[in-house]
């Protein structure tokens, strides 16, 4: 069975088609989403973001030129949104978040069981990166964009893409240590 | 070389994310695979790297989804937006290959044939229309519509491959429209919807009552 590329979805959209919108929303909204969220790290806010996100594709279809693969091209607007909103949020907000996220990491006796857990602790450390850090490796390791791809998302250089993602996981790494954790790298 | 070697182990370790994930070069993939091969401390480290890989899609995984009220609070918005002219210039193309895109070959083959016959007869078919419509040795008085080619509101129209000369006869009279020049490259008429300019509403609403009619394969509007 042949699946419409989402190339011919945007086509059908910049004419107007609702019913290509619908697919190309439910093929897409998970991971935009999961991308946004990651970035706001706030459910409600990142649901209104995808709404957003997507209204664009709607209004801009016309002017895609296909020099990016789709995908890429909604992560791109995404992280616009997502940083647009950041900068709008209010530093009352951005305290609490920090006070949670410091309380998020506290080392109370059930954390500590689960940190005997290599896995869940090194998916907290994942969490714990700093937020372009973390974008780095969100995309690379679940988007799967490449070098090229990153960099027209992100907007720096393909080299500064692969030394960030260098970076990103030698952070990692370190945090890792911390939590007893030695990988023997770097 | 290995990783201590500081010029190019650096380069082939910076690239081991994206062998992880699949999505380097052909000629990339080449060299970490010979790297990997050759280098066991590498290998030991592309190890972390397929760990941190799996960890970073569980841990998106876990994330969840939107609510169903997503789409709905997205297609309020879209119902809210002005309605849209029918984008002809830049995106013809993209929408035709698009289309072409997902056929498959044989399909395409057949389609193609089918589609250049049919555009042929349609032509011949709709000039005769255009013929009959302006008759041999008429007349006309000042006050009655002018036939100016170039005077009125216009859209183009690619009727659909299986529409008869009847059909296509029935939803030009049934619409009151005229075939003012045609067929042009793709098959497609410029049709005259009315013999004055209208509002780009106007104009809009009506193509998009025409493009709910089978005999239309393709509306736009045009100056």
């Amino acid at each position: 069975m042949q699946t419409t590329s989402d190339e011919a979805l945007i086509a059908r959209i910049a004419g107007g088609d609702r019913l290509a919108m619908q697919v190309l929303f439910a093929r897409h909204h998970v991971r935009v989403y999961r991308f946004v969220l990651r970035l706001m790290r706030n459910d409600a806010t990142a649901e209104d973001l995808i709404s957003e996100v997507f209204l664009d594709i709607w209004r801009q279809a016309g002017k895609f030129e296909g020099r990016s693969a789709v995908s890429t091209w909604m992560l791109s607007i995404a992280r616009f949104k997502a940083l647009s909103a950041l900068r709008r949020r209010p530093e009352q907000e951005l305290d609490e978040e920090t006070a949670e996220q410091i309380e998020d990491h506290s080392d109370d006796p059930e954390v500590a069981l689960a940190k005997k857990d290599k896995a869940a602790v090194l998916r907290e450390c994942l969490s714990k990166l700093s937020a372009d850090h973390r974008e780095i490796v969100d995309l690379v390791y679940y988007h799967e964009k490449s070098v090229e791809e990153v960099a027209g998302i992100v907007g720096i250089p393909e080299a500064t893409v692969k030394t960030r993602m260098f970076y990103a996981r030698k952070k990692l790494s370190e945090l890792l240590k911390e939590q007893g954790i030695d990988r023997g790298w770097p | 070389m290995n990783t201590t070697n500081k010029e190019a182990p650096s380069d082939i370790e910076e690239l081991l994310p994206w062998h992880a994930a699949g999505t380097l070069s052909r000629r990339d993939t080449l060299r970490v695979e010979e790297a990997l091969a050759r280098d066991p401390e590498l290998a030991r480290r592309y190890a972390l790297v397929r760990e941190e890989l799996g960890e970073t899609i569980l841990l998106n995984e876990t994330l969840g989804a939107p609510s169903a009220h997503a789409m709905e609070k997205l297609f309020a918005k879209i119902d809210a937006e002005p309605l849209r002219k029918p984008a002809m210039s830049l995106n013809l193309g993209a929408r035709v290959s698009g289309f072409f895109a997902s056929l498959s070959p044989r399909t395409l083959a057949w389609s193609a044939s089918a589609a250049a016959i049919a555009i042929l007869l349609q032509a011949g078919l709709i000039a005769s229309i255009v013929i009959k419509e302006k008759g041999v040795g008429g007349f006309e008085t000042a006050s009655a519509p002018s036939t100016d080619p170039g005077v009125g509101a216009f859209t183009i129209i690619r009727f659909a491959p299986q529409a008869s000369s009847d059909d296509i006869t029935k939803f030009l009279e049934a619409n009151k429209l005229q075939i003012a020049a045609g067929p042009m490259s793709g098959g497609l008429y410029k049709v005259r919807v009315a013999v004055t300019g209208l509002p780009k509403g106007e104009l809009a609403r009506i193509v998009k009552q025409l493009q709910a009619d089978k005999v239309v394969g393709f509306i736009a509007t045009t100056e």
